[in-house]
């Protein structure tokens, strides 16, 4: 069964792996790769169990902080830069 | 008892994998940007949630339990978070959620 979950797990990696590639906007990749993010903690919360080491569990909560801070930083990287070239002139006004 | 939660915890992973995947292929057929995050937030809470809790009634121990618990809150609390950051910067960027009967044709802004 945790081969079963693992097997799920990786495949909607593959998916969100796909959007992240194909996606039509900065904000689509950011999303996939959040979306990655949260499976890769679930993929290596399951491979622990499916290994019969929970210990794995602690690279899961870096993983977790990982995940959430790197999501946070490149919005705050990308949150009025990537707007500037597109966007409309209101937005730009009140920068 | 043993069996009860095996069971338990076998019909959980198995949802919380079926839940992953309909997340992710809502991800990748959705039109709209607001409408992937709607299909991504499936996977945040009720599969990662429905995954871990899976993993909780396998825990050899209390230390692995109480560890799954705090990774489960903790992506309970960060999912919102990092969620509401990306649409209120998509929204900042200009890009609007795909509405009915509204022209559209500028939902596209902010890309790279």
């Amino acid at each position: 069964m945790f081969t079963a979950a693992a097997i799920a797990v990786l495949v909607s990696m593959g998916l969100a792996l796909v959007r992240a590639f194909a996606g039509p906007t900065l904000y689509d990749r950011i999303l996939a790769v959040n979306v990655f993010g949260t499976k890769t903690v679930l993929l290596i919360a399951i491979a622990g169990f499916l290994s019969g080491r929970p210990e794995f569990l602690d690279i899961v909560m870096v993983y977790a902080l990982m995940n959430f801070i790197t999501v946070i930083g490149i919005l705050r990287f990308f949150e009025y830069a990537a707007g500037k070239e597109t966007a409309n002139p209101e937005s730009i006004k009140d920068q | 008892m043993s069996m009860l939660t095996d069971y338990l915890s076998w019909g959980l992973l198995i949802l919380g994998g079926f839940l992953c995947v309909s997340g992710a292929v809502g991800l990748l057929r959705f039109p709209d940007f607001f409408t992937r995050m709607h299909a991504a937030s499936v996977t945040d809470t009720l599969a990662a949630g429905m995954i871990l809790a899976g993993l909780m009634l396998q825990a050899p121990s209390w230390i692995v339990f109480a560890k799954l618990v705090m990774i489960l809150v903790f992506i309970l609390l960060t999912a919102p978070t990092s969620g509401h950051a990306l649409a209120k910067a998509a929204l900042h960027a200009g890009m609007k959620p795909l509405l009915p009967g509204k022209n559209n044709a500028d939902n596209t802004a902010g890309g790279v």
